[in-house]
This record gives structure tokens, sequence and C-alpha cells, in this order.
């Protein structure tokens, strides 16, 4: 029991970031409709970004996470402008390649000037865990969870509170109507794959001192933020943030009660099976977004 | 005039061996040859189907292993305390073996493309490689997991009179590798131009029309994924007999991403288009490493993909024949299609 | 008047419902061997959506379709082409990328059968009959009036020549019944005409014909019976010259004072 338990303190941890890539994707996917292959790439950035802060250098780890989402957020409106706004209006499989191209230079990049080692990023938190009976959790993942519930609450209110979330929102809905309204529909497309990719960045900076930053890591990830938008629906954050818990609860219980090897096996099992069954996803596409 | 140069080509590369000597590049156009095939094999399904596809390599690494498994042997637990045991067989029905399998892979996958469209099939046929990989990785007792499948057996040719003609020189690999190559563009052009190549053409084009006229999208998109399968199963045999050491990285994403560059910047939809893009991404690397990084290429080959995309979008060998053909057109211009009357008489 | 001929497209007791919107309830439609029937009605009237019931785009919430006996219900649109019930389309309704020609080849699919392994081999069985097709297409292409523009790409003809086109691409594959969707929408009166022309050809060839149309010259001129919908429902059926005198057609289309006029 002892040992479920355990289990479900992890898959809280684990689904905080997941559902925290998950958010991002969806928007980027619901809004754009852009297969954003280059989101695992970025919350490989936003790991590697920690490493540079904390150990090259040498600042305060709590600064590294603003910075790492602040630099995700750029990286991701570059991305944007450089590569998709001269594309807008090709096919979907135009975007998709170009998408994969700018995946594989960037990780090649980021492979080339750090190299393939593993790293470790240092953290300030006491090394005894925090136990509360059964269970003991690290202070990090504490804030891990902490830090990824600070951020879906404020992507939440940006989406369903702010003027840019409302005309993201119409945007979504309908893109020509929201333009004749007054919509900047580029500014739009550019924040949104901003915001995304800085919530792919935030999720690769608190993972990233939990396990290891090397330069491959986000190709797990962009398979599993996919999962997490096909279980939730495109567009829909609630569902976004349901599906990140549901993968971590299946990757916990899987590689808990099944075999450890086969446990990042379970984003791409859900996804096959879900669109077996259900081709247009768990949940029919959102009727608005937030 | 496409079958005087197709003809040329073919005689060219038959005689590489004759000049060249070392044994390093020689190795490089062999593995260039293989991936060419995989990479055709793609552009049926990419280029021809309109399907993107981007689980391909799986269907190259499980003829890899079936051949593999095959020639090898194996003595394997399933689940519910049953064994399967395999005793050695020769090479060439690993070949055999492997495209019979890779098809059927493909088959299923192509059921899965008809109910699963547009980018959660693409999707979808990552999630199919990576798990394949995943299987390959950990199923230990089968494939030895990271610990990779050697001595793999060399193909070995039954000569009537003569005796067995075990290939294992590169001299011997290389005319195989041709022969095979060859033959699957000769097999892949007859069936673009045939019946079912202009179904494959008309539901890629305007499915609703495609449909109106009884074409069965399900039946073509299935038949297309076997085919297109199968011969990378072929490749991927092909492959394993050569290098003679197989393991579960050969099931990386970036050995799918490799062949899509190479059909994209060659051209999807046109039959050279992969010879040509196969050409160059797999002798660069080779040429390349002496003064370039591998992963300072790779930033490279994702900066090619994207300036193709952007600025030659049909590829190298469409925009060319199309620059030929404005040369010497009247006014009314035409892209040669793929069954125009002189195209269907030089490939008959 | 023509003799009770036998029925080609029986529609009984259709209807059809997008949740809770009544797009079509209480149609019962017969179209006779070798008739031209057009249904008409003002937008919003259920056309399109009768039409795409017809030739299996859409599956009737209630009712049946049969052609010639066979119950269409649930068929795959490619399983209505095989049983000779072809439809052209209004938009797209070419294959934009390829030449005239390869078009009518393509719509020759259900002609020219031959196995896929025999094609990658090169068999001579294969062969003849790609000769036999290249000859068909040829000979369709001349049918329609457009060997001037056979090897230009069908995505660069005009709106009316594309139209023809994809009426070949339909009689290519011959068709026992042939459904067309605002077949001279965008035409003018000389393109009209010969359109008309085409459609009575086709019909002495045998086929039956059912077109959607706005053009109500056209449809009178051209239709053996019309059909008038209105609200999803069938208002008024018979010959153009009873059709064009019906006080509940008129008031469709014009209102309420139109009919007292």
């Amino acid at each position: 029991m002892s040992e479920f338990l355990q289990h479900l303190i992890n898959m809280l941890v684990l689904g905080g970031t997941y559902a925290l890539l998950g958010i991002g994707l969806t928007l980027i996917f619901g809004i754009m409709n852009v297969v954003n292959f280059t989101h695992g790439v970025l919350y490989t950035f936003g790991a590697y970004i920690m490493f540079i802060v904390v150990h090259q250098l040498g600042f305060n780890f709590f600064l590294a996470l603003p910075l790492a989402v602040v630099a995700g957020w750029l990286l991701g409106a570059a991305i944007e402008l450089v590569l998709l706004r001269p594309l807008r209006g090709s096919d979907i499989d135009t975007t998709m390649l170009v998408m994969i191209g700018a995946w594989i230079a960037m990780q090649s990049g980021i492979l080339w000037i750090w190299g393939g080692v593993a790293k470790a990023i240092a953290t300030p938190f006491p090394d005894a865990p925090l136990v509360l009976g059964p269970v003991s959790v690290s202070w990090l993942r504490l804030f891990v969870l902490g830090a990824a519930a600070l951020l879906i609450v404020a992507t939440y209110l940006l989406i369903n509170r702010t003027k840019l979330g409302c005309a993201m929102r119409a945007t979504f809905q309908d893109q020509d109507t929201a333009s004749l309204m007054g919509v900047n529909v580029d500014l739009i497309y550019t924040s949104t794959f901003a915001i995304g990719s800085s919530l792919a960045a935030a999720a690769g900076a608190l993972l990233g001192p939990v396990y290891v930053v090397f330069p491959q890591m986000g190709d797990l990830a962009a398979v599993k933020a996919f999962a997490i938008v096909i279980l939730g629906g495109l567009g829909n954050i609630t569902g976004a943030v349901i599906g990140g818990f549901i993968l971590a609860l299946a990757e916990e219980l899987g590689a808990g009660y099944v075999s450890s090897g086969y446990r990042d096996a379970m984003g791409f099992l859900i996804i096959i099976a879900v669109l077996i069954f259900k081709p247009t996803g768990l949940f029919a596409r959102a009727e608005r977004v937030g | 005039m496409k079958a005087a140069v197709a003809i040329v080509t073919v005689v060219v590369f038959a005689s590489v061996p004759l000049w060249l000597r070392d044994p390093y590049l020689m190795n490089a156009l062999i593995t260039t040859g293989i991936f060419i095939v995989g990479a055709m094999s793609l552009n049926l399904l990419l280029g021809f189907t309109g399907q993107l596809s981007l689980g391909h390599i799986a269907f190259f690494g499980i003829g890899a292993y079936v051949s593999a498994l095959t020639s090898l042997g194996f003595d394997a637990g399933l689940p519910f305390g049953f064994r399967i045991v395999h005793d050695p067989w020769p090479p060439v029905a690993g070949l055999g073996l492997a495209i019979v399998i890779a098809g059927l892979c493909g088959y299923f996958v192509g059921l899965l493309s008809f109910r699963v469209r547009g980018a959660y099939f693409v999707i979808v046929t990552i999630s199919f490689a990576e798990v394949v990989r995943l299987v390959a990785l950990n199923w230990v007792e089968l494939t030895q997991g990271p610990l990779a499948l050697t001595n793999i057996p060399s193909i070995t040719i039954g000569l009537p009179g003569v005796g067995d003609l075990v290939l294992r020189t590169k001299l011997q690999n290389y005319y195989l590798v041709l022969a095979v190559a060859v033959a699957a563009y000769i097999l892949i052009s007859r069936l673009v131009h045939s019946h079912f190549g202009r179904a494959m053409r008309g539901l890629m084009e305007n499915e609703s029309l495609a449909v109106s006229v009884g074409i069965d999208v399900t039946k073509t998109l299935t038949l297309a994924a076997v085919i297109s399968a199968a011969i990378a199963g072929a490749a991927g045999s092909l492959y394993a007999h050569y290098i003679r050491i197989i393991d579960p990285e050969v099931f990386a994403f970036i050995n799918t991403v490799t062949m899509v560059i190479m059909v994209i910047t060659g051209g999807k939809g046109s039959l050279a288009g992969p010879v040509v893009g196969g050409m160059i991404f797999g002798l660069l690397p080779v040429l390349l490493r002496p003064i370039m990084a591998p992963e300072a290429q790779w930033i490279a080959y994702g900066g090619v993909l994207i300036v193709i995309l952007f600025v030659l979008p049909r590829g190298i060998v469409p925009s060319l024949a199309q620059r030929f053909a404005r040369r010497r057109s009247r006014a009314k211009t035409v892209t040669p299609g793929v069954f125009s009357e002189r195209d269907a008489e030089e490939h008959a | 008047m023509m003799a009770l001929a036998a029925a080609a497209l029986k529609i009984e007791q259709v209807a059809v419902r997008f949740g809770g919107l009544i797009a079509l309830s209480d149609i019962n439609v017969t179209v006779g061997e070798g008739e031209i029937v057009s249904l008409i009605g003002p937008n919003g009237a259920g056309k399109t959506t009768l039409f795409n019931i017809m030739t299996g785009f859409l599956h009737p919430s209630h009712g049946s379709v049969s052609y010639r006996g066979a119950v269409l219900n649930g068929m795959k649109p490619h399983q209505i082409a095989d049983l000779g019930l072809i439809r052209t389309f209004q938009r797209t309704s070419v294959f934009p990328n390829d030449t005239v020609y390869d078009n009518l080849l393509i719509g020759l699919h259900r002609q020219g059968r031959v196995g896929v392994l025999e094609a990658m081999l090169g068999q001579p069985r294969a062969r003849a009959l790609e000769r036999r097709l290249r000859e068909r297409a040829g000979a369709l292409v001349e049918w329609v009036g457009l060997e001037s523009r056979a090897h230009d790409l069908a995505g660069s003809l005009s709106y009316g020549e594309q139209r023809l086109v994809g009426v070949a691409l339909a009689l290519a594959a011959e068709p026992s019944m042939l459904l067309l969707d605002e077949p001279v929408s965008g035409m003018n009166a000389s393109e009209t005409h010969t359109f008309v022309q085409l459609i009575r050809n086709i019909r002495d060839r045998g086929v039956t014909i059912l077109l959607v149309e706005h053009d109500m010259p056209m449809v009178m001129s051209v239709s053996d019976r019309i059909v008038v919908l209105n609200y999803g429902r069938i208002i008024a059926e018979g010959v153009p010259d009873a059709i064009r005198n019906d006080p509940a057609v008129i008031e469709a289309y014009l209102g309420q004072g139109a009919a007292r006029a």
C-alpha cells in the first residue's frame, strides 16, 4: 500500500510537469494547427538553460527557472517569426517537415555545443527527503510540484482572464472573425507559439534537476506531449492537465507493476490505442480554449 | 529520353568498382544504396500516395531483425510459459521472410491510415516505430537488446552446378545492392504508371472525386503501405546481412528523418528523386567527416531541409525537369505527367 | 408522355437530422430508367443534403435509398460508384495537377482493373489493357470537345472547361446513372447551351440523369420531370409545365405575394 502511495506521489510530481508540456502543445496545435515538432527541443533547451545558469554562470537556482521560461519564450517567438509566419497558408505537411528540420538542427546544435554526456544540475535542497508517514518525497520534487502548479494556474489565468487570452480564444474558434474584430492574428500566433514554447522550457527546467540533462531528452518529451494533447483534446487546457496526470499515472503503474523498460512506451501505446479506437481523440476538439 | 538517362546511370554505377579502390568509400556507397532503396519505398507512400508516414524506419528495422533472427536462429520465451525455438535458415529465406513480415506490418499501418488522417496519422506512425524500438531494446531474450545481434551470416546464393556463392566481399555486396536497387526502381516505376498508380494519385489529389469514380480508399492506401513496407523490409534485410550486426539503434527516429530528407530534397513524387537525394545525403556525411563533426553536419542537414522546403518545395529532380521542359516548350507548358503517353511507352 | 419506365433510383421515406436540425423529412422520389430528373429549390432547401444521400457521401437517419433494387444505405461512395451511380462535383471537379487526358485515365478506374503484381511484372495483359484505356481516354476527350486542351493541366482550364472535364471523368466511369451537382453554375449562356446538348446526348446513350440546379430556363428545357424541395420537404413534383405554374413553387421562390399575382 505504501508502495502505491509512493507511486501516487511520484505521479503527482510528474503529472504536473507533463501538464505543462501538454498545455503548451495543445495551445500551439489547437490555435495554430501546427504539428510542433520543436516542442521537445524547447523542453531540452529549458533544461540546458538551467544547467548554464546554475553551473556555467553560477547564478542562483531559483533565478534560473524564470530565466528558462523567458528564454523559451524568446526562442519560441523567434521560431514562429522566422519559420512559421512565411509558411502561413502552406499545407500542413510542409510546416511539419520544416518543424522537423528545425528540431534536427537545434538538437544537433545542443549536442555540438555541450556534448552528449549527460549532466546533472546541483540543487540547493537538502538531500534528506521529507517523510510524511508511509511516503517520502524529496524537497526538490516538492518544489517542482509547487512550481508546476503555479505555472498551470498562471497560464489558466492568462488564457481566461486577460485580453490576450481572450484574443487567443477568439482566434482558436474562428480566425477570420477574430481578425475582423480587430485581433492582430499575427501577434496572436507569435504569442501562442512563444507561450507554448516557454511552458515546454519550464517543464524541461523543472525536470532537468530531477533527472539528468542530455541532448536527446526532448525526444521522449515530445511524444508524451502529443499523447497528452490527443488524450485531452486539441486546445483543451483542462484536458491537457488531466491528460498529463493520466499519462504520469500510466507510466508510474506501468513501471512499477509491469516493467521499467517499457515505462516510456506508455505514452506511445496510449497514442496508438486512443487513435485506433477514437481517431478524433478522447475529447472532441474543445469548444473553446480554456 | 528518360530511359537513356536511366541506362547510362546504371552503367556508370556498375562500372564504379572497376576504378574505385577505397574500401571506405565502397562501404559508404553500399550503405547509401541500401538507404536509397529505403528512400524509394518511403517515396511510394510520401510522394505517390500523399501519406506522411514518419515511422518508416520501423519496416526497415523489422526487416533487418527478422532476417537476422531467421538466419541466426533463436530461442525465446513467450507469455504463458510458451517458448519459441527456431533453427537457423539460409539468409535468403531471411530475406523472403523479412519482405513478408514487413509487408504485414505495412498492412496494419495502412489500415490505421484509413482511420486516422492528417497530423494524427503522422503521430501514430512515429509512435509505432518507437514502440518497435523499445520492444527490440527490452525483449533481450529474443533480440539481445542493446548487446546487438552479431555474426549475422552473409547472403549465400546457391549456383546450380558451381556450389554456394557467399557474398562476403564489398564488391559482391555492391553488385547485390545495385541489382536490388534497380529492381526496386523498375517495380515502383511500373506500379506508379499502372492502374493502381493512378488510383494512388487520384486519392492524393482529390479524394472525394477519386472515390466517386470507384477508387477504394482503404484498399489503395493499405496496398501502397504493404508494398512500401515490403521493399523497406528487403532493404533492411540486405543491411543486416551486409553489416552483420544489428542493434535497436537501427530504429532511431533520426534514420527515418534521413530518409525523409533524401526524399524531400531529391523530389517526392518523382522516381529519380530518392536516388538523387539518397546519393547526396548518403555520401555527404562520409565525405564531410574529415572536416565536420557529425553533430555539426546534422545542424546543416536540418537547415538544408528547411531551405529546400522554402525555396525548392518540389525537390531537385522535379524542379530541374520543369526547367528543362520550359526551355524546349511551346506556348502551352506541360509538366511531364506521371502517365503521359511518352513515359508510358518508355516504361512499357 | 413517357410510359412508366422501370425504376432506377428509389428514395423512400428518407429523413436526415443533424443533431436537432431536421434537414430532410418524408422524402419519396423515384427516378425512372432513362429519365432526366431535376432537383430544384431555394437555397437551404436541402438539395445538397439529398444529393449527398443519393451518392453515399451522407447517411440518412431514416428511410432507404436503392438503385436497381440494391439498397445503398451504409455503402461507401466507391461501392455506390461500382453500381454505376456516378456523381460530379460543383467545385473541385477535376484533378488539378494532372492533364485533362490523365484526368480521364483516372476516371477509367473501373474499366482498367489490373492486378498490382501483374502491373509490376509488366505482364502483356496489363500492357494491352493500358493501350485500350488510353484509346478510350482519347475518344472521351474528343467527345467533349477538349482535344486542343488534352495535354494541359486541368487546373489551368477555364471554369466551364473544368466542368466539361468533370463530366467526361464521370462518363469515363461508365455510369448507368449520372448525378450532376449544379453542372452549369457559373457558365454563360452559350456554355450552358452546349452543356444541355451534352446532357441530351448522354441520355440518348441510355444513361439516367439526375441533376441539381438553380438555372431555371436550363432546368425547364432539359428535364423530363422536376422535383421541388423546400425546407427539407418535397413541395411539388411533375413535368416542367406543371411546375412552372404550381403556386406552391412560385411561393417558395418568390414569396407569398407572387403566388397570388
